[in-house]
């Protein structure tokens, strides 16, 4: 694993180590958005978004329905134009390019499947449009059928598939031309849930073998995380904040970021006192004075907020040693969810946190239960400060 | 009998079964009757079919003569095949002028949409046989069109458009078309625009787009409405009547004039079967194999 330091501090996207290759070259992006612009009449959909996106990685749109990284993903494509700002890919200006020359594929969210051929044609479709010479052809659509499993199908329509091969065929029909840069509208989207989280594995091997950069636009964050390098959480038609899932998920740099991937509890404050490694915040919410460690610049007096995931609080019948962040709840509600136990607890305040913990113990052992006083209590590097 | 209750789905299905049996079937069993009787000059003109020999025995008296006619005389099989011909012509020219229609119709907006399809329906309110006659007063040669050029100076003798093939060809395509625009919109409308983006997206142009995905894919529309378009085509009588010269020579004129003219209904029957036949023969055949393509 990577530590958390290091990921603050390298400016390079680093991947998770042994799972996914490093992109190439760093400092150089291979797919490279200036201030892209889309608007529909007054409506910007996609509104001055720079993005950097590198070779052989697997970067993710993250965002609300109408956040715009459907219109964003589409620009890319060159199926939507944008308004101002350019493209690049690999180099190169594709800005004007239509879509039938950019070196780039689509998987789209319908599969747009051709209904009419069968799942080989489909998949030699895009070979066939570059005129390579069809014993060629054959060879690859075969490998690439093969890959996605889909060999003995090759012959049916796509009305005799069923919805995760239809997936596959729509998956083995982008790729096949190798394209340098691979789209993927909500590919798991419409798959039940085991088939999703099956085929989100499947989907990294096959990038892996392949190396072939992609971008995927999902609304699911647990899809995000799983599947990507790294991830632009988009908002209103702008990217709020770029980076690794362990950077978005520890490190929000926005009260929207925290919000929208994964739960978070939040104390607004003011800031007491700075020191050197950590900063104290006083939080009326909270009822007690915070700590917290790794703070980048923030002035005593300014009114921040506090972020901290219910996984990283911690419950006790006792009162803890440390100073800080310590706060006397009572259970309100406890949701038993078999792997981990969702908390709701109220404090003094009135205010009501979230705490979830994992269940590492049978039952044996005495857990807190509703009506319970507890202290709940976290770790100064724990929370995160966010402008208020 | 099987003694079983008859459910409400035998009873809805009776009614038309019934309707057809009685306006569609019996006619049609009747026309075939007399195109197997002689003519004569009665009342009816024709001679029956059943008769009761002196002995009291059933006879049954068909008669080939006047399928063997047809053939003999080509004034037939030339009118037929003129038929055809005129019909496939004026189909293929419904296709090429339907189809863009019908493709922006789908393509348009939802309430333009609405407004399109309604004046491709507009026609409708005004009988056929009038609209046809509008025709003679648009095409004559002291009519709209030449006295329009006449006027602007563009010729100086009038265009001889009326009873012309010409003229054929515009009142059967005139009317014609909204049958051919309609079930091609229909299927148009269907399909999924996405369907161009993903063909775009995989390097075709355009062009070849439209050639290799929608084509392909509006195909059952064209068959449709070339059905719709061909079928009455081949056996209408009042645009070549009112529009046509004498020398456009169309299978359902031919039937009239045997009809009424001649009064030989009994040749006027065999033409009708016959023109039943060729057509009825291959366009069930198409029927069956695209229908086996289209069940999907």
């Amino acid at each position: 694993m990577v530590t958390e330091d290091s990921t603050m501090n390298d400016p390079r996207p680093r991947l998770a180590a042994g799972i996914r290759p490093a992109p190439d070259e760093p400092a150089q992006p291979y797919v490279r958005a200036e201030g892209v612009t889309r608007k529909f009449g007054e409506v910007a959909a996609v509104d001055d978004v720079t993005l950097e996106i590198y070779r052989g990685e697997v970067f993710c749109l993250l965002g609300g329905s109408g956040c715009g990284k459907t219109t964003l993903l589409r620009i890319l494509a060159g199926l939507e134009p944008a308004t101002t700002g350019r493209v690049l890919i690999d180099g190169e200006d594709v800005t004007g390019t239509p879509p039938f020359r950019r070196p780039v594929n689509m998987m789209f969210q319908s599969y747009a499947l051709f209904p009419h051929l069968s799942v080989r044609n489909n998949v030699a479709f895009g070979l066939r449009q570059d005129g390579l010479p069809s014993r060629q052809i054959n060879r690859r659509v075969a490998s690439m059928l093969e890959l996605v499993k889909l060999g003995p199908f090759a012959r049916r329509k796509p009305h005799q598939l069923s919805g995760g091969q239809r997936q596959r065929v729509a998956l083995a029909r982008a790729l096949v031309k190798q394209p340098k840069l691979l789209l993927l509208d909500e590919p798991l989207g419409a798959l039940d849930r085991q088939l999703r989280e099956e085929m989100q594995f499947e989907l990294i091997n096959i990038q892996q073998t392949l190396g072939i950069t992609f971008v995927v636009v999902t609304h699911d964050q647990e899809e995000a995380m799983t599947l990507s390098s790294r991830i632009g959480v988009m908002h209103a038609g702008r990217i709020v904040q770029t980076g690794t899932p362990t950077q978005i998920y520890e490190y929000p740099r926005s009260r929207f970021v925290a919000q929208f991937v994964g739960s978070v509890n939040l104390f607004e404050g003011r800031v007491e006192e700075r020191a050197p490694d950590h900063v104290l915040i006083a939080s009326e919410k909270a009822g007690c004075t915070l700590a917290v460690e790794h703070v980048a610049q923030v002035a005593v007096g300014a009114p921040v907020a506090v972020a901290v995931r219910p996984e990283k609080l911690v419950m006790a019948h006792e009162p803890p040693g440390h100073e800080y962040n310590h706060i006397p709840a009572i259970v309100d509600e406890v949701a038993y969810r078999g792997g981990l136990s969702i908390y709701k607890l109220r404090i003094a305040t009135g205010h009501t946190l979230h705490l979830t913990q994992p269940n590492r113990d049978r039952a044996t052992v005495q857990r807190p239960a509703a009506h319970d006083a507890v202290f709940v209590s976290w770790h100064p590097a724990s929370g995160v400060v966010l402008d208020s | 009998m099987s003694g079983r209750v008859p459910s409400g789905r035998a009873l809805v299905i009776v009614g038309p079964y019934l309707w057809l049996l009685l306006f569609f079937l019996a006619p049609l069993a009747i026309v075939l009757k007399i195109a197997f009787s002689e003519a004569l000059i009665a009342q009816p003109p024709y001679a029956p079919l059943f008769a009761r020999s002196s002995d009291g025995a059933l006879t049954i008296q068909l008669n080939f003569h006047n399928f063997l006619f047809l053939v003999r005389d080509d004034l037939y099989f030339r009118a037929y095949l003129n038929s055809a011909r005129i019909a496939l012509i004026a189909t293929l020219l419904c296709v090429v002028l339907g189809y863009p229609v019908a493709y922006g119709i789908a393509h348009a907006s939802p309430a333009a949409r609405n407004v399109l399809l309604m004046l491709v329906i507009l026609p409708f309110w005004t009988s056929f046989l009038l609209r046809v006659y509008a025709w003679i007063g648009i095409l004559k040669n002291n009519g709209l069109i030449n006295n329009l050029l006449m006027a602007v100076g563009i010729i100086d003798q009038p265009l001889v458009m009326m009873q012309t093939d010409f003229a054929v060809y515009l009142g059967i395509v005139y009317s014609y078309l909204p049958f051919m625009i309609l079930p091609l919109y229909a299927r148009l409308q269907r399909l999924d625009h996405t369907l161009w983006e993903a063909a775009a997206d995989l390097g075709c142009r355009p062009h070849k787009a439209f050639l290799t995905v929608i084509l392909p894919l509006s195909l059952p529309g064209v068959v449709a409405g070339s059905m719709l378009v061909f079928i009455p085509a081949v056996g209408e009588f009042v645009i070549p009547a009112l529009l046509g010269g004498p020398d456009t020579l169309m299978i359902g004129r031919v039937l009239w004039d045997e009809f009424f003219a001649n009064r030989d209904w009994p040749v006027a029957s065999a033409v009708a079967i016959a023109v039943l036949i060729l057509l009825v023969a291959p366009i069930t055949v198409l029927q069956f194999t695209h229908g086996r393509e289209a069940e999907r």
